[in-house]
Formats: C-alpha cells, structure tokens, sequence
C-alpha cells in the first residue's frame, strides 16, 4: 500500500510536468493542425536558461531567500522562451501555412535540429547539473510514502499555472478568440478576429508554459541535457493524444494519467520498459478511441 | 514563320543532347566515383548515400505515393537489420541469402501493425508510427531477458529460469560480427565492393519503382493519395492497397536493413531511432513527395550535405548541424514542393493553394 501511495505521489509530480509541456503541442495543434516538434526543445531552452539565472541569482547572494527570488526568475525564462517561440513561428511555420502539412513538419524538425545545436554550442554537450538545496528538504511520511515539500511547491505551481490557463481560455475575451480559431480560422475571420494575432498568443502562452516545466523539471531532478527536449516532448505530445489533441483539459489529465501510469509501470512492472508502455497506451488509445479521452469527434480529413 | 519553327526545332534539339548528355557524364560519373575521389572516407559516405537512398525510396511508398503519414520508418530498417544479424550471427546463414528473408520479415511485420492502424487518417497515423516505432527501438534495447517481470504473473514462474538467461537482440551493446557478403566466392571487403554492390542495388531498385509508379497498383496509389472517398468509389479497395504500400514499403526497408548489417558487420538499436525515422521523413519531402529523382536529391541534402559542410567549415565545424537546421527550414519556405518534385504532386498543391 505505501508502495502504491508512493508511485502516485510520484507520477503525480511527473505528470504535471508533462502537463505543463502537453499544454503547448495541444494548444498550437488546436490552432494550427501543426505537430510542433520544435516545443520540446523550447522546454529545454527554458531549463537552461533557468540553470543561468539561478546561477546569477546565486551569484548574487540570493540563496537565503531563495523561494520568494525564484518566481522573477520564472517569470523571466517563460519571457524570454516565449519570445523565441514567437520567432520560432514567424521564422519556420508562417511562410508555410498555405503549403500544405507536410513542408511544416520538415521545418519543425529544422528549427528542432538548430535550438539543440544552438543549446549544445552555447552550454556544451555533457549534461549540466542545477544548484543542489534550492528548497529545504522538508518531507512528510504519509501511509509508509514520502511526500517532499518540493514536490508540493511543484504541483501547486503546476496546478496554479494550468488554472490560470484555463480560466483565460474560457474567461476572457482573448480566449474566446482563440477557441473560435481553433474552430475555424475562415469564420473567426469573419466575425472580426485577428488570426495571426491569435497564433502570436498561442506561441506566447505554449513555449512560456513550456519553460516553465523546464525550470522545474531542473529544479526537480538536478539534470538537464540537450537532447532533454525529445525524451520528455514525445511524452508530453503523448499525453496531449491521450487526453485528446486540441483540447486545454484533456492535455492536463492526460499528462497526470501518463505520469501516474508511468510510475506505476516502474514500480510494479519494470523500469527498462516504461517507456514502452507509454507507447503502448498511445497506440492502443489511437485505435481504439483516435480523438482522445475527453477530445470531441472531429471530421479526420488530410 | 518557317525559320523560326527551324530555330524552335534545333534549340529543342539542342536542348535533348544536351539533357542527353548531361545523364551519360552522369553515369560516367557514378561508376566511376570511386576511382576520382581515391578515399575512403568518401567511398564510405557514398555508401551511407545509397543506404539512405535505399531507405528514402521505400518511405517513398508509403509517404509518397500512397500518402500516408509514416514516421516510424525505421523499425523496419532495423526488422530488416535484426533478422540478417541473428539469423547470421548464430546459424551462420550467408548475408544475401537472408536479404529476401529480411524483407519477408519486415513486409510481415509491417502488415502485422498497419492492419489495425490504417483507417486512421493524418497525423493520427503518423503519431501511431512514431509509437511504433519506438516501442521497437525499446524493445531491441531491452532483449528478451528483461521479460523476466512476466514470471511475477501468477502461473507463470516457471518462465524464470529460462528468461533471465535469455538473450536475442544483444541488448543496447547490438550483435557484433556479422558476416560479410560473399559472391561466387568473392567477399566484399573494402569499401570499394560495396560501393558498387550497392550501387546496382540502387539502380535495380530506382528500375522497380519506376515500374511500380506505373504500374496498376501505383496509379490506385495515387488516386489513394489525392482523394480516398473517390477511389474508393472507383471500385479500389483502399485497405489491400493501403496494406501493399506498407508491405512493400516495409520489405523494401528491411532489405537496406541487411545491407546496412553486413556492412558494418555491428549493429545496435540506437541506429533506429526516431531520430533516423525523421531523417528518411525529411529526404522524402525535401526532394519532393513521389519523385525518384527527387528522393536522390533529398539523400544528397540530408547525408552527404552535412559531410560537405564538415569539409567546408574546417573552423568552424561545430556550427553546421545549426546550419543545417536553419538550412532545412529556409529550403521548405523557398520550396514547399520540395526539389525536385513529381508534376502530379505540384499540380496538387497548387490545386490546394486555389482552394485556400
């Protein structure tokens, strides 16, 4: 039983951060019918660029406030992440709106290549670690599991993120838009709303989400490396197919379900085959219900 | 009047030697690669070339003329690869002999998988062949002995004993030592031989495509491609040439596969990765969608181009796979329709184009 807890607890913390990364490939998908293969690797440019302003902050003789000094830091990777994304979508996926599905995956996996090297180039190719003790080790014992304080910071962070997502979606005039032009961008138009400016949103609030799983997942397992981008972006696009692609919530419950599922093969299955299962649940999910969990029926035209 | 149709006839005269010409020094240059460059550095990334070209053509099936969304390519590579590589390994079967054999295995187990997926349609079934295609790679990694966890399984314990000990795929380390090709009693040893192996395979292969394009099965390929309701109509049954194409595409994968092993004699299952399945993704939409010529020139860019720029930016070495990146994102913009594309596959994207 405290086995169970345990694994729970874990794949919990996992899976917000696969939420959180979900959110980004679900969002430009539900605009742009576009994989954006490129997201992973923003998630991995917010994590390096958080081990650099930590490293400042740090430097700077922060260390005793360090809780209340990390949320500037946050907030200045997902700016500077979300500006690249910006840049990333003018630069490789506008020119080829009209072109067709397939020149825009070849481009994704361009800008993919070029964010990896720039990383490797800028912070070299072995794995760099995250300053140990950002958060006092506080733990709890629940039931026979452990419960770090960092895991709760994490989710609340998590929780407070994907809320603040969803009540701008559904609350605001802008996402109402956005949901509108997801819809249909032909109608959206009509009625008098931006498009592109619409996209410009959608890879402003992906990639800065993004980054902020990145700060986090480094803050969380110490380690980042370059290619960090494909091992948990695949995981992340996963859950966005498993909760349903397009759809904000379904990205959510498919990143925790996928994190829990994920542990609880590792606990009681076997390590070297987690990721297998993962892959597994995704074929097995696209088979058997292609539109997701809680994803509506879409009309599946090429 | 009648001299300017002259002039027209002469220039398009002209223009036929010419074209006629260029694909006879063409040829001259192919066979004669080898003995012009006099390394084997380069003789090695030609062979890279054809294996690659070998790779894209099969894709070309699938994405090209079928135009279903396939990003798990390389599980057949690697079936194909795997299947020469034990089969060699421990019962010593000659490599060419199992060339047919590792096509079989693929073109099974590609039938096997796309059954069940090929009703979904678009980046569904690309994001289902990505699944598969890791799930292979996985797999491969892990070997049969780190099935053990199935002995917990009430009933059946006593698979223990046998699976801890039980190793079929070599693990991450790959299987080492496999044999090289022998003809006649000739082995290829040098990079030379499987240059030109290699290269009548190709040629063999571009030959078979062309047939296929135009064959019966190729043009129901197309009409599959550019409007499935209507072929359906048309009396096509869309599912057996839907499987074919997979079939086919994944027979053709596994046998570059067998070459691939018996060229590097080791193989391991970070080969065929999804990094490799994007690769073979990018040589068949940068050359152009349907096009043999143009699956050559997306070869060309996507391996032997990093290469060159190895060569050229001796400094600054480090920057090129940046500016490959960058290099592929600008090629896409310049020419969504890829190089050197099919006229059917242009005349579609213009049509899309019109229809907004």
């Amino acid at each position: 039983m405290g086995q169970l807890l345990q694994q729970f607890i874990n794949g919990l913390t996992i899976g917000s951060f696969y939420a959180l990364i979900a959110l980004g490939y679900t969002m430009v998908y539900g605009v742009l019918k576009l994989i954006n293969f490129a997201h992973g690797d923003l998630f991995m440019l917010g994590a390096y660029l958080g081990l650099t302003l930590i490293g400042i902050a740090l430097g700077a003789g922060l260390s005793a406030s360090m809780l209340l000094s990390l949320v500037p830091i946050l907030l200045a990777v997902m700016g500077i992440v979300a500006m690249v994304g910006i840049a990333l979508e003018r630069a490789a996926y506008r020119p080829l709106y009209r072109a067709g599905r397939l020149p825009a995956v070849v481009s994704a996996l361009g800008a993919s290549i070029f964010l990896q090297n720039f990383v490797m180039l800028t912070y070299g190719a072995r794995y760099r670690v995250y300053p140990k003790g950002i958060f006092p080790e506080v733990l709890w014992t629940i039931g026979g599991a452990r419960l770090y304080l960092e895991q709760i910071i994490m989710l609340v962070l998590a929780f407070l993120l994907m809320t603040g997502l969803y009540l701008f979606v559904q609350r605001t005039r802008a996402g109402t838009a956005m949901r509108a032009v997801a819809l249909d961008h032909d109608t959206a138009r009509l009625m008098g709303i931006d498009v592109y400016r619409i996209i410009t949103l959608v890879f402003i609030i992906g990639p800065a989400l993004g980054a902020a799983g990145g700060v986090m997942v480094g803050i969380f397992y110490g380690r980042i490396y370059f290619t960090m981008g494909w091992t948990y972006g695949l995981k992340a696009f996963i859950a966005a197919i498993l909760g349903g692609i397009g759809n904000i919530p379904g990205a959510m419950l498919g990143g925790v379900l996928l994190g829990i599922i994920e542990a609880l093969a590792t606990g009681f299955v076997s390590d070297a085959w987690k990721n297998a299962i993962a892959f597994f649940i995704l074929v097995l999910i696209l088979i058997l219900r292609p539109r997701g969990l809680l994803g509506e029926r879409v009309a599946e035209k090429l | 009047m009648k001299q300017e149709g002259l002039m027209k006839e002469s220039l398009a005269r002209a223009r036929g030697f010419i074209a006629g010409r260029s694909q006879l020094v063409m040829l001259v240059f192919v066979l004669l690669f080898p003995l012009i460059v006099r390394n084997n550095r380069w003789i090695q990334v030609a062979n890279f070339f054809f294996i690659y070209a070998l790779l894209g053509l099969s894709l070309n099936i699938i994405l090209g003329y079928a135009g279903l969304f396939q990003l798990g390519h390389a599980a057949f590579y690697a079936m194909g690869a795997y299947t020469t590589a034990i089969l060699n390994t421990r019962y010593g079967v000659p490599v060419l002999v199992l060339l047919p054999l590792s096509a079989l295995v693929a073109a099974i187990f590609g039938i096997l998988i796309s059954r069940p997926i090929l009703h979904l349609r678009g980046d569904y079934l690309c994001v289902v062949t990505i699944g598969f295609g890791e799930i292979v790679r996985i797999a491969l990694r892990n070997d049969a002995s780190s099935l053990v966890f199935l002995a917990k399984l009430p009933g059946l314990g006593f698979l223990a004993s046998w699976l801890t000990d039980l190793t079929i795929t070599g693990g991450p380390n790959g299987i080492m030592g496999i044999a090289r090709p022998q003809f006649l009693g000739f082995i290829f040893r040098q990079q030379i031989h499987y240059y030109y192996f290699f290269l009548a395979f190709v040629a063999f292969t571009v030959f078979a495509m062309r047939r296929l394009e135009n064959s019966r099965l190729g043009r129901a390929w197309t009409c599959v491609r550019e409007d499935e309701l209507a072929a359906e109509i048309m009396g096509i049954d869309t599912v057996h040439v839907k499987l074919l194409a997979f079939a086919i595409g994944a027979a053709w994968a596994g046998m570059a596969g067998g070459l691939y092993a018996s060229w590097v004699t080791v193989i391991a299952p970070e080969t065929f990765s999804f990094w490799e399945s994007c690769i073979m993704f990018c040589i068949v939409v940068l050359g152009g969608i349907g096009s043999i010529p143009g699956v050559l020139v997306g070869t060309l860019g996507m391996i032997v181009l990093p290469e060159l720029l190895r060569e050229v930016l001796l400094n600054v070495q480090q920057w090129r796979m940046l500016m490959f990146g960058v290099a592929m994102i600008v090629m896409m913009i310049v020419r969504p329709e890829g190089f050197w594309p099919s006229q059917r596959f242009r005349r579609e994207l213009e049509l899309a184009k019109e229809a907004g």
